[in-house]
């Protein structure tokens, strides 16, 4: 299973020393990689159908409990052969869409790393993996949905999916996380062993609502729908590609993969029930105003997955069965309805409904393939579109007393508005007089035409042999989506006119009608935007503006470019930080015993210290500042005479006089000091420095009163002549002891000295200079 | 003595603050000086300071017979009054630079180069 997904992942790495060579007759070589995956995993199905599952075990961080754990049952692999044989469809499909464009290569670059992410998360049977995955979605999806960069509308809904899908992201690894640290492991399929443990949890709520929220934004549940007909601005194959079995359904794939283990609750249940049920009527009514084709695809597909959260919240066996069946029919169809799409929008150069019509007559393939797929998508009986609708009423039907009967009116208006929908979209165009400015169309290539014909003809093949899929595909599906033997059973007619029939009929009938008085028109996709304004995708937007705003503001006070601003700001919040655990560590204690006596002398150095310390702070002149600042240093250096420590008080004396030295030869041109402040602000920073030694210096007495650790100096005092060879232990810590130490500092100031005189020898051009 | 010590150091800590606060590069330079002043003594009382008995052996004996200095502040202020350096004589030349290039010593002036166009 490994290898699948680094064969999807070198393909797109290949790409990029060979995209440019790949354009011309070579590029049929790109369908091959998933056709060969799609191949690969066929070959799986009977072990599969037997309800038997593969797993693959690499370690990678074991520690983290990260590790390459990989399993395919019968919910990853319908993924897995939605994922590549589509993807199949697709590749071929794209390579005519987009012969020519000069981005080809990139294009399939990207194509190739989102179906190798895909692969990757359906595959994975560890959680932190499987966020992995997830996030590479979400990034190559951006590319491929900001494809048309040079578009502004195209870069803007890229950066929408992002920011939700991404924002969903963060949701999804926290609920992970808190979920492992529950359950005490990260591996999936484990977890159901836990799932007393999980449930009984503090944690049970948040790890839902987190888990829920990577899911609904994936999934493009209300109110996060609105990226997904932003997400449109794609090239078609990618529309087709993301939003019929893949991207999207991946917060699907979530709450089923999870179903097991954390399902069945009402928390779990209510949830799903009230936020799928919401979507999938608020997305299904909106369809009927559009009037783009690719509109009223993107607002079936949101109604489409909110059906599917809907039955995985109702999370009876008929639910879950439902949901296992409706995956696959609706990728089918939508995916078909979407590359029809793409052809009239190739050929004709629009995606108005209100002037497509006839176009049977030129592109007859194509209008098989969109009229096949609308019946499935409309659910006439003979349909797979028929036996998906049948087993959702039979879900809701059989739901407790108490909701059935909402739930399935709810599931009925639903689907009448799918109906009149899919035939808007799939039929429509296809039907009445061809207008005559069309009639000089042509068909596109075969391999234009030909996937979206075969995936609308399977929709219809699995309709009319529903028990062949059932058997080999669905059961085993529903098995591991339930976690439980399911005894699915599908069947084109149950064999009695029972309430499950009356409401499928019902739904069409009504649906047509429907669709025959619903006529689209521009009026009415303006009378939606009206309401744009409360839309959660305007509230969002919104916010954040205000967070730039914000930011913006922030960033223009704190970063206002002046040095001595910065340096107030940090000195005032170390004093903020240092104040406050000073005054949580107790009062000061000085041990007056352990102190050396003084002596004259020294209060005579420190007065004088102190007295050019006073000159160097309020001298007007800048050479008396410099000569102030070299008697401080020889204060200081007397200090390391009177205290023992002869080394420092040569090194100072030498560095003092160097400095000075420097300073008068390099600076004594300069002006003098101007008075630049005004009283107030030296007042304000009179007391912040004062405060800032006040701090220091009760810090210093805090550390006087401490007992004195001397282990290390009374092993470099006692070794100082038997390992070094040395009588002064100073030099020898230095010299010898950490002696490398001292070689790296002799070499950064071999750098300094570099700068230094490259500085001094620099020639600027007069260019340069002013 | 360390009272005095402790006072000492409070005032090259306030004074290097104080000078960093201001507009002048000179000042910004000497004030970075203080503060490395005043953590060396810092550093220094951190060791109980000893007087008069520095950490050199006597020269009839391999090890020590008395009490003496704390060694270890010793060779941490010895580096960091070199590294120190380092920094103060890049810091003088860049200083000259600098002020070769716009004529002035106020930090101000640099900052928006492309506006004012000096």
């Amino acid at each position: 299973m490994l290898f699948t997904i680094l064969l999807g992942l070198f393909s797109a790495i290949l790409l990029i020393p060979f995209g440019s060579r790949l354009k011309s007759k070579w590029s049929i070589l790109l369908p091959l990689i998933p056709t060969g995956i799609f191949a690969y995993y066929l070959g799986f199905i009977p072990k599969i159908a037997s309800g038997a599952s593969f797993v693959q075990h690499i370690e990678w961080v074991p520690t983290l409990g990260v590790n390459f754990d990989f399993r395919l049952d019968g919910l990853s692999m319908l993924f897995m052969l939605l994922i590549t044989g589509i993807g199949t469809g697709i590749f071929f499909y794209a390579r005519t869409y987009l012969k020519g464009h000069p981005y080809f290569d990139r294009f399939f670059g990207y194509l190739f790393l989102f179906m190798t992410a895909m692969m990757g998360l359906v595959l994975s049977d560890n959680m932190l993996l499987l966020f992995i995955f997830w996030e590479l979605t979400s990034i190559s999806s951006f590319f491929l949905i900001g494809f048309n960069n040079d578009n502004k509308d195209s870069r803007k809904s890229a950066m929408t999916a992002m920011t939700i899908t991404g924002m969903g992201g963060f949701f999804l690894l926290a609920g992970l996380v808190l979920l492992g640290n529950v359950a005490g492991t990260y591996q999936i399929s484990e977890l159901i062993e836990y799932k007393d443990r999980i449930i009984n949890s503090d944690f049970y709520p948040l790890i839902l609502l987190f888990i829920f929220l990577g899911a609904f934004t994936k999934s493009a549940q209300f109110p996060f729908h609105f990226w997904l007909p932003g997400a449109m601005k794609a090239p078609t194959p990618v529309s087709a590609y993301l939003h019929s079995a893949t991207m999207v359904k991946a917060g699907i794939y979530l709450l089923a993969r999870f179903f097991p283990a954390l399902g069945g609750t009402d928390l779990w249940s209510y949830p799903l029930m009230i936020v799928g049920g919401f979507t999938m009527l608020y997305a299904a009514i909106h369809s009927l105003f559009r009037i783009d084709l690719k509109s009223i695809l993107a607002y079936t597909t949101i109604s489409a997955l909110g059906i599917l959260v809907f039955l995985l919240g109702v999370g009876s066996r008929e639910a879950i069965i439902a949901a296992a069946v409706f995956i696959l029919v609706h990728a089918l169809y939508k995916a078909t309805l979407f590359l029809v799409t793409g052809i009239i929008d190739h050929e004709t150069g629009t995606r108005d409904i209100t002037k497509l019509a006839g176009l049977r007559k030129v592109l007859m393939p194509v209008a098989i393939a969109g009229i096949l797929a609308a019946l499935s998508s409309a659910g006439l009986p003979g349909t797979f579109g028929f036996i998906g609708k049948d087993l959702i009423y039979e879900a809701t039907l059989h739901s407790k007393e108490n909701l059935m009967l909402i739930l399935t009116i709810l599931a009925v208006i639903t689907n009448t508005c799918l109906v009149a929908a899919g035939f808007m979209a799939g039929w429509k165009p296809f039907a009445g007089e061809l207008p005559r400015e069309y009639s000089q169309l042509h068909l596109p290539y075969k391999s234009m035409w030909i996937p979206p014909l075969i995936l609308g003809t399977l929709g219809l093949l699995f309709g009319l042999f529903p028990s062949f899929i059932g058997k080999w595909m669905s059961l085993a599906t529903a098995n591991s989506i339930f976690g439980a033997e399911t005894d699915l059973k599908l069947a084109i007619w149950h064999g009695s006119f029972n309430t499950v029939l009356i409401l499928s009929l019902v739904t069409l009938g009504l649906g047509i009608l429907l669709y025959i008085f619903n006529k689209p028109s521009e009026k009415k996709v303006s009378f939606l935007e009206k309401f744009q304004s409360i839309s959660s995708q305007s509230i969002l937007t919104r916010y954040s503006n205000d967070i730039i705003r914000f930011s913006t503001w922030y960033t223009g006070k704190f970063h206002n470019g002046y040095l001595r601003s910065y340096h107030l700001k940090i000195i005032l919040f170390a004093e903020g930080l240092l104040i406050y655990k000073l005054w949580m560590s107790g009062p000061i204690q000085i041990d007056f015993d352990n102190l050396t006596p003084l002596t004259i002398y020294e209060v005579a150095v420190v007065v004088i210290l102190l007295g050019a310390l006073l000159i160097v702070v309020s001298t007007p002149s800048r050479l008396t500042a410099v000569v102030s600042m070299s008697v401080i240093g020889y204060c200081i250096c007397l200090m390391y005479v009177f205290y023992s420590a002869p080394d420092l008080a040569m090194t100072q004396f030498t560095i003092d006089t160097l400095s000075t030295v420097l300073f008068v030869l390099v600076l004594y041109k300069l002006p003098g000091f101007l008075n630049l402040a005004s009283a107030k602000q030296q007042y304000r920073d009179i007391v912040v420095a004062l405060g800032f030694g006040a701090i220091l210096s009760i810090i210093a007495l805090k550390v006087l009163y401490e007992p004195i650790q001397t282990q290390t100096s009374d092993f470099y005092g006692e070794n100082a002549y038997i390992l070094a060879k040395g009588k002064n232990v100073v030099n020898l810590i230095l010299a010898d002891f950490r002696g490398i130490d001292t070689m790296f500092e002799t070499v950064v100031l071999g750098i300094a000295a570099l700068g230094v005189y490259s500085l001094l020898k620099l020639r600027l051009k007069s260019s340069e200079k002013e | 003595m360390e009272l005095l010590l402790v006072a000492v150091l409070g005032l090259l800590y306030a004074a290097g603050v104080y000078l960093i606060l201001r507009r002048s590069m000179v000042k910004l330079l000497l004030g970075i000086m203080l503060l490395g002043n005043g953590t060396n003594i810092l550093i220094f009382l951190l060791g109980s300071i000893t007087k008069g008995k520095p950490p050199v052996i006597d020269a009839d004996h391999n090890v020590f017979q008395d009490i003496y200095a704390d060694p270890i502040p010793q060779a941490l202020i010895l580096t960091a009054i070199v590294i120190s350096f380092a920094l103060t004589a890049f810091a003088i030349v860049l200083l000259k630079r600098v002020y070769a290039l716009v004529n002035s010593d106020d930090l101000d002036d640099l900052n928006t180069p492309e506006e004012e166009d000096i």
